[in-house]
């Protein structure tokens, strides 16, 4: 369903991605690894069309994005979430995943000031998926809390809800499990199988934990220094020489 | 620590005294067709120097006066209360509401024509400073030209009216459309700008639809302004002694009672009010309408906003738009409840004022922005002796509310909302 062809970022004098090419396929957990500023966020940023690349093609579904504006892209069901959480911070859980769900809404004007019937309905529908959200991530008892007052594991997992409720074809999460403790990212790892097995929506990961890569990605991109070294299963990739090198080498 | 104090101190007094001396010591006296530069009395200078000195040891000891102040909070009982829970408060302020707009209705019929006269200013203030909250307060869009709006129904009405004879209830919808209109127009070039730059074009905005309607003496008269703006009427009653147009009747002759000039004055106040919890109203609704929620959100994080598929041109121009309406709308009523406008109403004092009313007020707070909006332009008129200095205490007023309450008067409150499942 996603298909990106030789994509290249370059910045001024820094070419952060080199060539890149990846490949989601439907039902599929896929994910990128390298060291740390291999360019990983910038393939994202590239997909979810806050840069404008330098080279190369992004198919998502069979379309050209990569020229698209970045509310259009994740219009098309291609949502993210950020490296570092990017909640509306004074607005309560509730109206973070309401704003997640505009599309869904009736955003005419009149429907809304006189509240015509259909205007509630679908209000009502969307509070409703909002409730099934928060209860699917434990988030129930905070619902009426300020975002920005969650705690960390809290955060991150409001902010998957929120792309959830925008009912997405294709996650990108980036880094979902940074700053997690071991129990969180376990509950994590249960959640991203579960999205591809109950809601059959494709994830692409970024993640430094390895076992949680390992555990759960169908598929594995590496990429140092802003070009790909290697893909394939995680077994391909555990035992891949030019990977072992790669990470010993920073280590 | 103490010697950085002191020197702190001594260069605080030294500025006291480089801006006052200049300022309070000389005085341009007028001689005939001659001007001469007059020191002033002995007794200024003494009080300069007074004033410098405080400086000094107000900064000297700055650190305990204001721990001292910061403890005063402590006093107040409600400080450290639990918030209420919110159906109660929604009951309260409901009851609160009601008695205020029962109040509001009747008490123009027992005070002065001059009273009334001012409340009707609070009111059009009130539209102005509601329609900004949601443009600065909001949307976070910080615009220094709101007055240009104002201006824009102001206007409309003023040459519909002088040119076609349109009514004031003609004229209302179109001010506000024609200021939507401006804010639509202007809205689309400047909104990719950001902060501080953004302000900076808006401002400019201002100033030239002022100069525009200055100089453009063939249709809008210049400075000489429009005259001759209708009142509003009552079902084609007028409220004039004698009736001005074809096929009206007179209020006072319709309902056999002596003509009176605050009949006019209170249908103007009436009109307001209603106009003003109107705005009120629909601004509240808007709020919690996924308008207003997108609003907040590119506010609070535009990236994140725009990965959910918000567009940051739509979202932000609407909320020009609408906010610009409201303006078009107070404008309206300005325009009629004077008689008479000219460009001098529409200078940047009046939007620095809005601004400073919905600031005051607790940004993006209804409640908060209302009763700054009455004390903004009240107390002014109470303390008439002091309005030289009337600049002074509003600049005093911010800076102290800057110190104790940066969140102004009444900080918005968020909506609990209950979900089905909870239950
Ligand atoms: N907007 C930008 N302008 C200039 N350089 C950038 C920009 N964004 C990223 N870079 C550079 O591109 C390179 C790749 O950065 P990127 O954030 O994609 O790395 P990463 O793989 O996500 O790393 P990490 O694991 O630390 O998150 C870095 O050298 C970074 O400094
Ligand atoms: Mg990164």
């Amino acid at each position: 369903m996603l298909e990106v062809q030789n994509l290249s970022m370059r910045f001024g004098g820094l070419l952060a991605v080199d060539q890149v090419s990846l490949d989601v396929q439907e039902h599929e957990i896929v994910s990128i690894i390298g060291p740390n500023g291999a360019g990983k966020t910038t393939v994202f940023n590239c997909m979810s069309g806050f840069y404008r690349p330098t080279g190369g093609k992004i198919l998502f579904e069979g379309r050209e994005i990569q020229n698209k504006p970045d509310y259009k892209i994740s219009r098309l069901g291609l949502v993210r979430t950020f490296q570092h959480v990017r909640l509306f911070g004074r607005m309560t859980v509730v109206e973070n995943l309401m704003v997640a769900q505009h599309r869904h809404l009736n955003t005419n004007l009149l429907s809304g000031l006189v509240a015509t019937p259909d205007y509630r309905a679908r209000e009502q529908k969307a509070l409703d998926r909002a409730a099934y959200w928060l209860e699917r991530v434990g988030l129930m008892q905070q619902s009426n809390l300020e975002a920005g007052n969650l705690a960390y594991g809290q955060q991150r997992r409001l902010e998957i809800a929120r792309c959830m409720v925008t009912e997405p074809r294709l996650l990108m999460l980036d880094e979902p499990a940074a700053g997690l403790n071991p129990a969180e990212t376990r509950e994590l790892d249960q959640l991203i199988i579960s999205l591809k097995e109950d809601y059959n929506v494709s994830v692409l990961l970024i993640e430094h934990d390895m076992s949680l890569v390992m555990g759960i990605s169908d598929r594995i991109n590496v990429i140092s220094q802003g070009r790909p070294l290697a893909q394939g299963t995680p077994d391909e990739i555990r035992n891949n020489d030019d990977v072992i090198k790669a990470y010993l080498g920073e280590a | 620590m103490v010697a950085h104090n002191f020197r702190h101190a001594f260069f605080c007094a030294v500025i006291t005294l480089i801006i006052a001396w200049p300022i309070l010591g000389f005085k341009l006296v007028a001689e005939g067709t001659q001007i001469t530069v007059n020191g002033a009395s002995a007794f200024t200078w003494i009080a300069v120097a007074v004033a410098a000195f405080i400086v000094f040891l107000f900064q000297l000891f700055r650190d305990r006066i204001m721990g001292g102040l910061g403890g005063l909070a402590e006093l107040n009982p409600m400080a450290d209360r639990e918030p209420m829970p919110q159906e109660k408060r929604v009951r309260l302020e409901n009851i609160g509401l009601g008695v205020l707009i029962a109040i509001a209705l009747f008490w123009p019929f027992f005070v002065s024509r001059g009273s009334v006269d001012l409340a009707t200013l609070v009111l059009i203030y009130i539209m102005l400073a509601l329609g900004l909250n949601v443009v600065v307060g909001l949307a976070g869009l910080l615009d220094l030209g709101y007055v240009a709006f104002y201006a824009v129904g102001a206007y409309t009405f003023a040459l519909l009216s002088n040119y076609w004879g349109i009514s004031f209830w003609m004229a209302l919808p179109i001010g506000g459309l024609m200021a939507a209109l401006f804010g639509l127009v202007l809205g689309f070039p400047v909104l990719r700008l950001r902060g501080d730059y953004l302000a900076i074009v808006t401002l400019g905005f201002g100033e030239i639809i002022r100069i525009l309607l200055n100089n453009w003496t063939s249709v809008t008269g210049g400075p000489n302004g429009i005259g001759g703006i209708p009142d509003p009427t009552l079902f084609g009653m007028e409220f004039g002694r004698r009736v001005k147009e074809e096929g009206n009747t007179s209020f006072h002759e319709t309902f056999g009672i002596a003509y009176a000039g605050e009949h006019k004055v209170i249908f103007l106040y009436l009109i307001a009010l209603v106009l003003a919890i109107i705005t009120a109203f629909a601004i509240r609704r808007l709020m919690r309408m996924p308008v207003g929620r997108s609003w907040e959100a590119l506010r609070e994080d535009e990236i994140a906003a725009r990965s959910l598929g918000l567009s940051r041109t739509g979202v932000k121009l609407s909320a020009f738009t609408i906010g610009a309406f409201f303006a078009g709308f107070a404008g309206t009523v300005f325009a009629s409840k004077q008689g008479f406008i000219s460009p001098e109403s529409f200078v940047f004092l009046e939007s620095a004022i809005i601004l400073a009313i919905v600031v005051l007020g607790g940004m993006g707070s209804q409640m908060g922005v209302i009763l700054a909006a009455i004390a903004v332009t009240i107390l002014p008129e109470l303390a008439r002796e002091f309005a030289e200095y009337r600049m002074l205490i509003f600049g005093a007023a911010m800076v102290l509310m800057m110190v104790w309450r940066p969140q102004g008067l009444l900080p918005m409150r968020r909506r609990q909302i209950k979900l089905k499942a909870e239950t």
